[in-house]
């Protein structure tokens, strides 16, 4: 739902793992699923760090 | 019969001068002076401008009730049958002056009034609900074209006329929804929208979008190490029980749940009532939703300075703009009074 946090004005925004599991995935294994919440909660406080003038989209590698 | 009109205008305006005499209080001058002079032309034979009322910009920022209510009281003695504010352009202050006088003046004292200023006056969002405000340019260079949309309206308002939509008299939509009878079903409507789109001819939408003002990126001013992090969600996470009755869709209510102690959320412990989207799989790991175990752990390394010890969580489906501003203004209160630096905000 990135274009309505672009939409709405929100400056900072980080595309996470879905719906209906933001910060994880039902398909991978709890240990990778972790791995996979650590690097979306790390790039969020990545992006909270970046100086922005505009809502950005931070998408993960 | 020649109407009695009163114009409002700010020192610069008024000609009293810049900024050195903005301080100035409300005074009342005879007749027509400054910008005024342009409304009594445009008035031509339809209306008299019996007072010019004046106040400094500052003063009627500093000062707002006690500003107001001077001025309703100078209006008043003139006795007009329509107020005239403005235009205000750009300038804020002025805007925002004119807009509350205008708004005083046709509650205390039942008489219409009129203003005018740029779409991006902060004017405009306080008082087009309540006051007809026309939309201007920036700068004040065409003064007496400005004016004939003021009065135009003004005398429509104070001799009782049907006024007619936004954009046939050139003010900002009120919010106000009128019945009318349309010449086409809406089926054709559409369809001739349609093919003006595809056509790339010009159409204007029936439903206009919502018009979201954009927010400053605010920087976060510590370093991260130093900094102290809230988790916060629209994904509808609650405890078990659902103790803060929030809604299933069109929420009203949050929640403030405290983590303290917690190095992981219990699944057990937790619910989840959001019903726009499926929750099954938050429910069986809240984490998927709310990062805590992930958060603890940096918090704990040392990468981040602290985890705030509560999170705030509300349902994000069906949410009208004005509850969802609410609760964000209210949510973002109470985590700067706890001294929050930054947030991490999931949403589904």
């Amino acid at each position: 739902m990135t274009p309505v946090a672009v939409m709405v004005g929100a400056n900072r925004i980080v595309s996470a793992a879905g719906i209906i599991h933001p910060l994880g995935s039902a398909d991978l294994s709890p240990d990778e699923e972790k791995v996979l919440r650590r690097r979306i909660v790390e790039q969020a406080l990545q992006a909270l760090r970046t100086e922005v003038a505009k809502p950005t989209v931070f998408t993960r590698e | 019969m020649a109407l009695r009109v009163v114009c409002y205008l700010n020192q610069f305006f008024g000609q009293l001068g810049g900024e050195e005499k903005a301080g100035v209080g409300p005074q009342v001058v005879d007749g027509a002076v400054g910008a005024a002079r342009a409304v009594q032309q445009a008035l031509g034979d339809a209306g008299t401008v019996v007072a010019t009322v004046v106040c400094g910009d500052n003063y009627a920022a500093e000062h707002p009730d006690r500003a107001t209510a001077e001025l309703v009281q100078l209006v008043a003695a003139a006795r007009p049958d329509l107020l005239v504010a403005g235009p205000a352009f750009l300038a804020g202050r002025y805007g925002v002056a004119c807009g509350a006088l205008c708004a005083a003046v046709q509650a205390e004292l039942k008489i219409p009034a009129v203003t005018g200023m740029h779409g991006e006056n902060p004017g405009v969002e306080l008082y087009r609900r309540r006051v007809y405000v026309v939309q201007t340019r920036g700068e004040a260079t065409r003064m007496l074209e400005e004016a004939q949309k003021l009065v135009a309206l003004g005398l429509a308002l104070a001799r009782g006329e049907a006024i007619g939509t936004p954009s046939a008299h050139g003010y900002f939509a009120r919010g106000v929804t009128r019945n009318v009878v349309a010449d086409a079903s809406a089926a054709d409507r559409a369809v001739a929208m349609l093919l003006d789109k595809l056509a790339g001819r010009p159409f204007v939408s029936e439903v206009p979008r919502p018009a979201f003002p954009p927010v400053a990126p605010p920087r976060l001013v510590k370093t991260l190490e130093g900094a102290t992090i809230a988790l916060v969600t629209d994904g509808g996470l609650v405890p078990r029980g659902n103790p803060d009755g929030i809604e299933a869709l069109n929420a009203t209510r949050y929640g403030a749940y405290s983590i303290e102690g917690k190095s992981s959320l219990d699944a057990a412990q937790y619910d989840n009532p959001h019903r726009g989207y499926d929750t099954t799989w938050v429910k069986e790991d809240p984490h998927r939703l709310v990062p805590v175990d992930v958060a603890r752990e940096l918090e704990q390394s040392g990468a981040i300075g602290k985890l705030h010890e509560t999170v705030y969580s509300t349902v994000g489906v069906a949410t009208t703009l004005a509850q969802s501003a609410r609760m964000g203004r209210e949510i973002a209160e109470k985590l700067r009074e706890a001294g929050v630096d930054a947030v991490i905000l999931t949403s589904t």
